[in-house]
């Protein structure tokens, strides 16, 4: 970063982040066992490198956890290990798998995106971990029912969020206190707009998993979206299969996330393309939202993040 | 150059973040503002619009329903109404802009002082064929008694008036010598068609009579976000880090954002409220030393001396300390569902710092449609009035109108945890 001119105010970046700092410090100063959601994700990249902002030369002050669906791209998973290596951090990771093996999640059918069966995994962890607190990337500006989330959301001895008990926020004044069972979910990059993600990326020299870089892939055309051919999603009969140069915008279970096709080789690319897209994150890249309107808020009521 | 491209330009000059707030009653327009402001500037996605456009068709409308974008939650959808604030996002490439959009309905204020609270800047609209309202008096009043250092009034629906450049002056008019008498700063004012557009981004050809800057002008040239280090230095200390390795055995390192003013090694601080005195000896950011720290950065500073500093304590520069006190009056807005009342136990948090409060007195309960104090015994939600309270521990706190971090904390019910009450300090 640049040397502060005394005259200037903070450029947007360094405003985002100076306020990102600050969260991620009250969270450990106000709760007691918190845990970072890391997922090998854009977001969470950013997140790790502000938590290492606001803790380093100590360690962060909770662990890494990640939520795994099982169905996510092996190059994410080998990141996230070498990550958290990196960092020496610790990494929790609680598997959806599991969660069907044990009975506690039951798909419709074996080939349903895992995306909504991770609350249950996650709720698990929480109780297991005895959490009071967990630090997630989400953004308001991802979509509509996210516009009014809190910094500092609150969650009900089920997991459950009711718009009705949230917090007001004022000021920079975060109230964490809790009951018992009660969780806070924290998203310090609450005011970040994916924009804002790819340039602090960009400034920070982030490094990222390869699938969020154009890449030849083979995909189908389905419904308007790129759908990728995998074992997990093959081509139904009919469909023809083509290889295109892609990226992901986000990356998540693999039977719902999709790539956008494009050239963009390196972060600047990615910047310029980003500022000049014509299509929403969520719009043009997950499969399970288009259902409707409302269907991030509906999950979120059931415990999603 | 068009906004996109000068956000993919790195060579761009960056004029930080700016909050704004938009209030107007119920129909003057502010969903429809807020709408234009992020279609002229591009920030929405074609999918986005898309959408839009098919519910607009659904509803058997004539052109596009910009109100719909800021459209809220399922439930609110259903009952027609909205009743939080919600947070929106643009940027023109120069600059990044949060828009708090806070409805107003029988909540209202609480939910302004909410969004009021962070807010840089207060966009206050008057729909042309009503003039000043009840409404428009109490949203100024809000706004002044949150401190919100930029007041614009805009005139929207000027094409229902012909764009008439008497009704506009009248309004103004009008609206100064309201804010004479409330005692407001500068305001500006700026006629305008939120619906077709004129005068938010792009000028239009119909209000040729006005010479002054867009409202998107206004918003470029106003002051950013957290721009005031010459304010006195205040740092809540947030964390405390002493690692205890090999490497930084005696590391002890303060962590928190700089509420306002500047610190550079070799500044003397005291640290509040035990008064203890030392010296900065480095400032940094994970391990990297920095010339200063200036308001609105989160930093880690080292001092000289092994002095006790922990979590709650606030520090300052010699000769600025604030004056500890276990008594605070203060202007409260309630927001709990409970009144505030003797018979609770409260916390009140200011900064980093928590402590147990009970109410001792209610001077008087504030009338927000014509500013007359009234007397009150307790507050119930929504009601703004002067409180004190008595405090378990000391906090140090600062006048609100000298700065809005320190003189600022909010209440807790300590029995729900609910954040339920908001107050600025003098
Ligand atoms: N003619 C004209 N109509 C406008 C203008 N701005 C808004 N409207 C219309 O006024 C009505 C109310 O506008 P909204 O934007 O929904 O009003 P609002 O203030 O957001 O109202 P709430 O969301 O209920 O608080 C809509 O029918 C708009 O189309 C304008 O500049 N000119």
């Amino acid at each position: 970063m640049p040397e502060t001119n005394a005259a200037r105010a903070l450029s947007h970046l360094d405003w985002l982040e100076a306020e990102a700092i600050h969260v991620l410090r009250e969270v450990a100063g106000q709760c007691h066992s918190a845990a970072l959601l890391f997922s090998g994700g854009k977001d969470s990249v950013c997140l790790l490198r502000l938590a290492e902002k606001a803790f380093r030369p100590g360690r962060f002050p909770f662990p890494l956890l990640h939520v795994d669906t099982g169905h996510n791209y092996p190059e994410v998973i080998a990141f996230r290990d070498r990550r958290a290596a990196e960092l020496g951090e610790r990494l929790v990771v609680r598997s959806v798998e599991d969660s069907i093996a044990s009975g506690r999640v039951v798909l419709a059918h074996p080939g349903e995106s895992r995306n909504k069966h991770q609350s249950v995994t996650l709720l698990d962890a929480i109780a297991e971990l005895e959490l009071d607190a967990c630090i997630g990337g989400a953004r308001r500006d991802e979509e509509k029912a996210r516009a009014k989330e809190r910094v500092f959301s609150f969650r009900d001895e089920l997991g459950q969020w009711d718009p009705k008990r949230q917090r007001p926020e004022l000021w920079s004044l975060y109230n964490a206190r809790i009951r018992r069972g009660e969780n806070i979910r924290a998203f310090p990059i609450s005011n970040w707009t994916e924009l804002d993600v790819w340039q602090y990326i960009a400034r920070e020299r982030l490094e990222l998993p390869s699938i969020y870089f154009a890449h030849e892939r083979e995909v189908v055309r389905r419904g308007g979206a790129l759908v990728p051919v995998t074992p997990l999603t093959p081509p139904r009969p009919g469909e023809r299969v083509e290889r295109v140069s892609v990226r992901f915008r986000t990356v998540g279970d693999i039977t719902c996330t999709a790539p956008v096709e494009s050239t963009a080789r390196t972060v600047e690319e990615i910047v310029a393309e980003t500022a000049t897209t014509t299509v929403t994150e969520r719009g043009a890249t997950r499969l399970d939202d288009q259902t409707s309107d409302a269907s991030m808020e509906q999950r979120k009521k059931e415990g999603y993040f | 150059m068009p906004a996109a491209e000068r956000i993919a330009d790195p060579s761009r000059e960056d004029a930080g973040l700016l909050r704004f707030l938009t209030c107007g009653s119920v129909d003057d327009g502010k969903s429809t503002l807020i709408g234009r402001l992020l279609l002229d500037t591009r920030s929405i996605l074609a999918d986005a619009l898309t959408a839009i456009e098919r519910t607009s068709r659904r509803r058997g409308l004539e052109r596009v329903d910009l109100s719909l974008l800021t459209d809220g939650l399922q439930a609110e959808r259903e009952q027609g109404i909205t009743i939080d604030v919600a947070y929106r996002y643009f940027s023109t490439g120069r600059r990044k802009y949060i828009i708090a959009d806070a409805p107003g309905h029988e909540q209202y204020t609480r939910n302004m002082v909410t969004a009021a609270s962070t807010a840089d800047l207060a966009i206050i609209l008057v729909d042309a064929r009503k003039g000043l309202l009840t409404q428009t008096r109490r949203h100024s009043t809000l706004a002044h008694l949150v401190g919100i250092p930029e007041l614009v009034v805009a005139v929207n629906k000027m094409d229902l008036v012909g764009f008439s450049r008497e009704v506009f002056d009248r309004i103004a008019a009008e609206y100064r010598d309201f804010a004479g008498r409330l005692g407001l700063r500068e305001v500006r004012f700026v006629p305008m068609s939120a619906l077709d557009g004129d005068m938010v981004v792009e000028r239009g050809d119909r209000l040729g009579w006005y010479e002054g800057p867009t409202l998107l002008e206004i918003l470029e040239a106003a002051p950013a976000s957290g721009a005031r280090p010459e304010e006195r230095f205040r740092f809540p200390v947030q964390w405390v880090c002493r690692p205890h390795t090999a490497e930084h055995h005696d590391f002890r390192g303060y962590m928190g954002r700089v509420e306002s003013g500047r610190i550079a090694p070799g500044d003397r601080v005291v640290v509040l409220p035990s008064g203890s005195v030392s010296r900065v000896r480095r400032v940094e950011v994970q391990g990297e030393a920095r010339a200063e720290a200036v308001s609105q950065q989160s930093v880690t500073l080292l001092l000289e001396d092994d002095v006790d500093v922990g979590r709650g304590d606030l520090l300052v520069k010699l000769g600025e300390e604030p004056v500890p006190t276990r008594e605070l009056t203060a202007t409260v807005c309630w927001l709990g569902e409970a009144p505030l009342t003797r018979a609770r136990r409260y916390l009140v948090r200011h900064a980093t710092r928590e402590v147990r409060a009970v109410l001792a007195d209610v001077a008087h309960r504030l009338d927000v449609n014509t500013s007359e104090e009234l007397p009150a015994e307790e507050l119930a939600m929504n009601d703004i009035g002067r409180v004190t309270f008595r405090l378990a521990q000391p906090i140090c706190p600062d006048p609100y109108v000298e700065n809005r971090a320190t003189g600022a904390f909010i209440v807790v019910d300590e029995a729900t945890n609910d954040t339920v009450g908001a107050g600025m300090i003098g």
